[in-house]
Formats: C-alpha cells, structure tokens, sequence
C-alpha cells in the first residue's frame, strides 16, 4: 500500500512498491492519460510531475513517491482554468494521433514553471526526451511559446 | 445485417428521443473476386439527440492524420450542422460499409462525394419537413447551424424537432451539393475535434480500454521469425504474484508470430511471469536473415540483368553501351520499422460464442478475417470496436494484435488485454524493405538524359502476403524510380526479387520512401552532371510518364504542368538561386505518390559536423484542400518522419531476428533536429479530383536532405540513414 497525493487529493493504492508509478497509475488508479511508449525512460510519453519535477513514471517505483504529489495530465488544470499549455496545444492544434502529448505537455508545463520565457535552446533540451512519432516538433516549440505568452498575459491580467 | 440492402436513407427512433440515421449508400460497383477493388462506399451515421447536439460517426481510422474531423466536416458542410455542437465517433466494422480499411491516403479522397452527398440529403429532409409543417415552399426556407428557418414568417426549428418528421419522407439520392463558394466549413481551417479530449489525457486508445475484470497479457514471441515454442517454465511465471495463467499459442492466420502468452492482474505481473518463463525454442524453420548479407546481396544483383523485366522504351542498353559516359550511381535503404508510438495491443472479450474486440486497426476486416479463421468462428460472431489508434503509418494494416487478443481472451475466460512492450513492437513489426536502386544515364550534347536504365532489387513487400511463388512484384516496387517522370527517349526498368524470411508491410508512402530517395538524388546528380541548375534541369525534364505508373488510372493520369507548378512555387518560397546565410545551402526534391503532387526545399548547415535545418518548404497539390490545417499537419509530419529515416532509421536482422529493441537503438527524430520552420502552400483547383495527402510530403526528405549536404559540402551520399564525417 502506498499512500500519495494524487492530481491533488489524498490516495492509497494497493499495488507492490516495485511496480512502476505507470503501470500503478494505468491499471489500480485507472488512470490512463499516462501513457506507455517504451518502459526504459527512452520516449517520454508516461511522464508525469512528482513534487513538480518532469519524472518518467515508466521507471519510477510505486513505493518511491509515498508522500509526495503526483500530477498527472488529468490533474493538470483540472479545475476552473486550463493550463497554459493545454490551451495554447489547443490553439496551434498541436495533436496529430495524440499518444504522446500528454507527456509533452506534462514536460512542457515543468519546464515552463521554471523558466516562464524559454529560448529556442531551453525548448530543445527540455523537449529531448520526449518523441512524437507523428513529427508534430515544430507545433510543440511554436506552443510553448505561445503558452509562455498566454501565461503572462494571465499574470498580467489577474 | 442485410449487406445487400439498397436504401439509401433509414432513420429510427433511439430512447430518449433522439434519431439515429442510417444511410447504406449504393456500391460503386459490384465486388469482384480478385484483385481486391477500392473500398466501396461506405455507410455513415448521423445521430442527432434531443438537445440538438449531431454525432457524426466515421467509416474510417484516426491515427493522427485528423479523418475524424475532415469526413466529419464534408457532412457538417452540407448538413448545414452547428459545427461547434458537431461530436464525432469511429464506426465499428461493420458489414454494410464495404472494406473499412484506412490507408493509401484515400480516405479524404475516396469519401468527398458520397459524405457530402448523405449531408445534402439529410439537410433536405429536414427543410421539406418543416416547409410541410409550416405550409411554405421548401424554396423558402433555409438551414444554417443545425436550425430550419421561414424568414418570412419569423419562424424557425431545430433539427431535433424536425427529424421525426423528417423519417416519413423519401430522401432524394442526388441532392444538389453546395457550391464551393457558399462553405462555410470546407477549405477553412479547424481544430481537430479529437483536441480537446488528448490534451487532457481523455482521449481512448486500444491500450486505455478497460473492462470490468479485465486482466492483462503479454506474450513471449519467438526472436528468431518461423521458431516455434519448444518447452518453457509455466511453473516460474506462475509462481509470480498476480499471474493467473500460461500457455503456449501457435503461429498462424493473421501472420501471428506465435509464443507463450503470460496472463495476470496488471502489466507489470504479465512483464514480471514473461520474465521468467525460460522458452526454449525449436528452430529447427527458423529464418537466418542477416540485413548486411541481404544489402550486399542486393547490391551484387544489380550487376546482373534483373529477373523481371518491367518496362522499357527504346533501346537503353545499345544507347549506353555506345556512350562515351555513363553516368552510374547505386543507392542502397534499409529494413524500416513503424515504431507507432502506441505499441501494437488488442482487447478481447468472450460472452458465450460471440466475441467483442477492441482494437487500433486502420482495416477492421482483415483483422476480422484472420480472427474467424485463427478461431474457426463466422464473421457475424465478431464484434469488432475501433479506438483512436497512437499512430499507424500502415503497421496497423495487419491485425496480428487483434487475433492474438481473441486467441488469449478465448484460452483465458476472461476479458484481456495483450500488450505489446517496445521490444516486442520493433521485433515484430511488417518491415518497411531494405532495397537497392541502380541508375545508369548518359547525356547527349546539351546535357539531356539519352538513355535513363534503372535495376532495382530488394525484399518485397507482396511476397509476404503471397507466397505462392507465382506472382511478380517489380510493377509496384520500382514505383517512382522505374516510372519516374523525367524524360529520356530510351529507357527500362528491372526488378529482382530477394528471398527473405523477415515479414514486410507498407510504411507510410510504401515504395516512394527508397524510390524517391533514388531518383530525386540522380536527377540532381545529372543536373550538375550537365553543367546546369537542379531546378531548371528538373523543370525541363519532367514530362508525360511514357511507362505505366502503378495505381493511376485515367482519371488521374500524371500531370506534368502541376508538378512543374509546384516545384516552381517551393523553390521561389525557398529563395531559390537567391544568397543565402553563410555556411548554409538548399537542397530540393519532387515527386508524385499517392496521386498527389509534392516539391520540398531543405535549407541546411552543418556546425562542427551537426546537421542544422532552418526551414522546410513544401508545395503540394492534392486538388482542394479540406482542412487546410490538418492537411499542413499532415506536410509537416510527413516531412518529419522522412527526415527521421533519412538521419537515424535502420532495422538491422542478424541470425534471423531484429537487433534493435527500443529508442536507444532504434534511433527516432527528437525535437532538437527538427526543422525549426516548415511552410506549406497548397496549389488548389477544383477542376482536379480531390488526392489525399497523408503521405506524398514523407519521400521527399530524404533526397532533399541529401541534395542539400551535396550543395554544402561536395560530397554524394547515397545510403540512407545519412552518415557524415
Ligand atoms: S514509457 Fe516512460 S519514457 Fe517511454
Ligand atoms: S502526436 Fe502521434 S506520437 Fe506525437
């Protein structure tokens, strides 16, 4: 059993401590916006945020995150407002097939935390482990921008 | 269902009020035997609920290419539906809508006139009812964001309150369309409708199906192709906590590889048993193909005359060896894999005798088929969903995953889910063919190609699917190189096949993937052969294709004056011929696949040895454009991946089975090497049959890329993935 906060509520999930944080997330939480795409931290697509950092959940044991928060692509601006990201995803119509946008977002959304106005070279190596097979590259640099954009108009206004 | 059902319209009251409209429209033609024709028309659902929402239901697979949304749209147009309120779903296979097989980027293409045509008709029924009810001429009225209004009367319906009506009436199967100029929706970009639910990790591919009591499988495939389970460890894998069962599955229909299936409560007990299954493995008809051996094997071939003939004008052979210069080059591609980002996996479920599959399948009915007969059943005890597929590029053609799942499902009791880990996808995947191309040219005073032979050998693709030994396969795989549309009075194309153990499959543009890579890079090798520039050299060849080329009939027989317009319109984009930033260089390339028309322009540099692309431009011409931001997607995507094969891509086999396991081998683009800006123009006209574009834009960028790193640095490179320094 390990006990964790996840996508902002308290949650206890009955799952072996060696079982990976994707798999514990996918098949007890049922949640399955977190997606697999190779299982060795080589592609991206399950990573999630732990206490805010970009983590491949692929790798990352069940039993490690015990206290900490967890954001999934489901928590990210659930609530009343979409993350900037999700709108400007939305604006630039950034998906093709989708599988891997949700761990781009969710590593877009981290870097933009700790860098509100990213270069062009930020963006490269923020981004580089994260593949979109469908080639989608140059929407998701031209959305982070945007969404670094959107995000200050949104400080700016409120 | 009634497959030979003829009406044209049926609707029927749903609970709760809401109508559901079945529309079977007439085949095409009649289905013959052999070969298999284009898909007929389909049939389609339109649902609309009593809150006047409109669910459009398509007869074709999303796997990023945005067919959700365009088929939606050539309905919404001519239904005059409130786009914003407009949901779309993805029709099952069904027996009524023909062969549902997503792929050949027909699927815009092959649908613009029936959709549209099922929207118009719909959109009269409604406005005949409400001019009934109201007691006005139907000329009166008009429809407009899912609503009926009398302007003359200040009256108006909602199409909820007008399709019970609407039922009674007899639809009219030749419905005036809407003319261009009147759209409202088509030619005017829209948001994917599948957005919204990806970006907040709502949206449902084959592995995100969840059944109550479903349990997970993974299956432990052979490493060699043709080895057999011998013996393994059940004992081991059960012993693992959550490990419910084990058993062994034999190879067959629906080209299974076969293994020991390990079946549990979640993916990680299925990964923890397979882990320590042991399977020892008869290998006794194991393949021994060796991709090196096979590269050179093709090579070597190309010396000889090729075994099949396919085509020939003039005399090339007596123009060349009387030539006082032959130009020669050889260019050699490897084994390609799909890598869809989503790994292969299906879900199955059994009540009583009939089973329900969901599964990411761009053709449900080959899927079905092989599943009927892996499992003995008829097709009616088939129920089979489709997801939104992550990525298919032609992987998901076959249905290997889906008979898997029901076998699994079967043996199991109990819903499952077989997943495919990233190994098990690059090792078991319908390979794009390793293929060599040869081109043998000589050039007469000015500098024009007198005599063009091209032999080309390889693995191909049909001879996995027949194995018949008695059909050739040069008439498809030289396409593009061996019928490419540069002029030259004598010329012939040769084909030799390789034997090969591995299976293949159609990746994404199929044969233009190594074709285009050939000719495009010797046209340009001729261009400075003769002294002249690469553009203007092309835009004076490219002529009437004197040859067959597969898959054009009359109606679309290749046009010289569109590609010429297209390459016109890229390089000038580029700045063509203009200075350029130092230390950087443009490369080009053109070509026709799919019926649609395509010119790129690379602008290139290289720091300390590092491949920089600061622009991509890209022309093409597929007729009209429906969704003109989806259809740049589809460029910029296409080119992407292109690139990708071009810089990183290559499966090698050795003993039989695939090297390559995951993303550290098998090298995909990553942002950084992405071109920092693609544009896109579209030439449009209607006076053209619509083409698709999910794939002409992918072949280009490898010959580019290398046409470009010519102008960069002098050097030719002629193997694909590109290596330098
Ligand atoms: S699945 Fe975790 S990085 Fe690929
Ligand atoms: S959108 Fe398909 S893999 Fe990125």
């Amino acid at each position: 059993m390990t006990e964790f906060i996840l996508n902002g509520n308290p949650a206890k999930l009955d799952a072996p401590a060696e079982m990976p944080l994707l798999w514990a997330l996918r098949d007890v939480a049922n949640l399955t916006g977190t997606k697999f795409g190779c299982g060795l931290a080589q592609c991206g697509a399950c990573t999630v945020h732990v206490d805010g950092n970009p983590t491949r959940a692929c790798i990352t044991p069940l039993g490690s995150v015990a206290g900490k928060r967890v954001t999934t692509i489901e928590g990210l601006g659930a609530g009343s407002a979409e993350h900037a990201v999700q709108r400007a995803w939305q604006e630039l119509n950034v998906p093709q097939c989708g599988y891997c946008q949700a761990g781009q977002l969710m590593s877009a959304a981290a870097l933009l935390a700790r860098n509100p106005a990213p270069a062009d070279a930020d963006i490269d190596a923020a981004m580089a482990g994260n593949l979109c097979r469908c080639g989608t590259y140059v929407r998701i640099r031209a959305a982070i921008h945007r969404a670094a954009q959107l995000a200050r108009e949104t400080a700016a206004g409120g | 269902m009634d497959g030979s059902r003829r009406d044209f319209l049926r609707l029927s009251l749903l609970g709760g009020g809401a109508m559901l409209l079945g529309i079977a429209l007439p085949a095409a033609q009649a289905q013959t035997a052999a070969p298999p024709a284009p898909p007929p028309d389909p049939n389609l659902y339109v649902r609309i609920d009593p809150d006047n929402r409109i669910t459009i239901t398509t007869p074709r697979s999303e796997m990023g290419q945005g067919v959700r949304t365009s088929l939606a749209m050539l309905v919404a147009e001519e239904l005059e539906a409130d786009w914003r309120q407009v949901q779309v779903a993805t029709l099952g296979l069904d027996a009524r809508a023909g062969d549902q097989g997503t792929g050949g980027s027909n699927s815009v293409a092959g649908l613009y006139e029936p959709l549209r045509r099922i929207g118009a008709s719909l959109r009269e029924l409604l406005i005949a009812a409400a001019a009934a009810r109201w007691q006005v001429p139907a000329g009166e009225c008009a429809a407009r964001d899912s609503v009926v209004t009398h302007a003359r009367s200040q009256r108006s319906a909602r199409y909820a309150d007008l399709i019970e009506a609407a039922a009674k009436l007899t639809p009219n199967p030749a419905p005036a369309l809407k003319p261009r100029a009147q759209w409202r929706l088509l030619g005017k970009p829209q948001t994917g409708k599948d957005c919204a639910d990806i970006v907040h990790g709502r949206a449902g591919y084959g592995l995100d199906v969840r059944r109550p009591g479903q349990l997970y499988a993974q299956i432990e495939r052979p490493r060699r192709f043709g080895a057999r389970v011998a013996s393994f460890d059940a004992q081991a894998a059960l012993a693992v906590p959550g490990v419910k069962q084990v058993f062994a599955l034999e190879p067959g229909p629906g080209n299974i590889a076969g293994g020991v299936a390990v079946v549990a409560t979640s993916t990680w007990a299925a990964a923890q048993g397979r882990a320590k299954l042991a399977v020892q493995w008869n290998e006794q008809d194991a393949g021994s193909d060796d991709s090196a051996a096979l590269a050179k094997a093709a090579l070597t071939a190309l010396d000889a005359e090729p075994a099949e003939a396919v085509n020939k004008v003039g005399d090339p052979d007596a123009v060349l060896a009387a030539a006082a210069r032959v130009i020669r080059a050889d260019y050699q591609l490897p084994f390609l894999a799909h890598a869809t980002l989503e790994p292969q996996n299906a879900t199955a479920q059994w009540s009583g005798d009939h089973l329900t599959v969901w599964a990411p399948t761009q053709f449900p009915g080959l899927a079905a088929r092989g599943i009927a007969k892996a499992l003995d059943i008829k097709p009616e005890q088939i129920t089979l969903h489709i997801t939104l597929l992550g990525g298919g590029f032609g992987r998901r053609i076959n249905g290997d995953y889906a008979v898997e799942a029901a076998l699994v499902a079967r043996q199991a009791g109990a819903p499952v889910q077989v997943m495919w880990t990233r190994e098990d996808d690059l090792r078991h995947d319908f390979y794009r063919p390793l293929a060599a191309h040869r081109f043998e040219a000589c050039l007469d005073a000015d500098g024009w190609p007198q005599a063009l032979r091209h032999r080309q050998a390889g693995t191909p693709i049909g001879a996995t699917y027949d194995r018949t030994g008695q059909r050739t396969f040069g008439a498809e795989e030289i396409e593009g190189a061996g019928n490419g549309f540069y002029r030259a009075p004598n010329r012939s194309s040769g084909y030799t096949a390789l034997a090969a153990r591995v299976p293949r499959g159609w990746w994404r543009a199929v044969h233009t993937t190594h074709a285009s890579f050939a000719m495009e890079c010797f046209i340009d090798e001729l261009a400075a052969a003769a002294g002249k520039d690469a553009l203007a050299y092309r835009l004076a060849l490219i002529d009437t294709i004197p040859v067959p080329a597969p898959g054009q009939d009359s109606d679309y027989a290749f046009n010289p004056a569109r590609m010429r317009a297209c390459l016109r319109r890229a390089a000038e984009l580029a700045g063509w011929g203009k200075p350029l930033p130092k230390g950087q260089a443009l490369g080009l390339a053109c070509a026709i696949d799919h019926r649609s028309y395509a010119a790129l322009v690379l602008q290139v540099s290289l720091q300390e040895r590092e491949l920089r692309i600061h622009r991509a431009t890209c022309v093409a011409d597929c007729g009209l454009v429906i969704n003109p931001d989806g259809a740049r997607a589809q460029i910029e995507g296409g080119i992407v991946q292109g690139l990708s094969a071009a810089l990183g891509e290559a499966v090698t086999l050795k003993d039989g089975a695939v090297v390559e396991g995951n993303f550290h081998q098998y090298r995909l683009l990553r942002l950084a090497q992405a071109p920092l800006h693609i544009d896109v123009q579209f030439i449009e006209s209607d006076a053209v049959k619509l083409t698709g574009l999910g794939e002409p834009a992918l072949p280009l960028a490898a010959p580019a890329l290398a046409n470009a790193l010519h102008a960069l640095t002098g050097k030719r490179l002629r193997e694909l993935p590109l290596r330098w320094s």
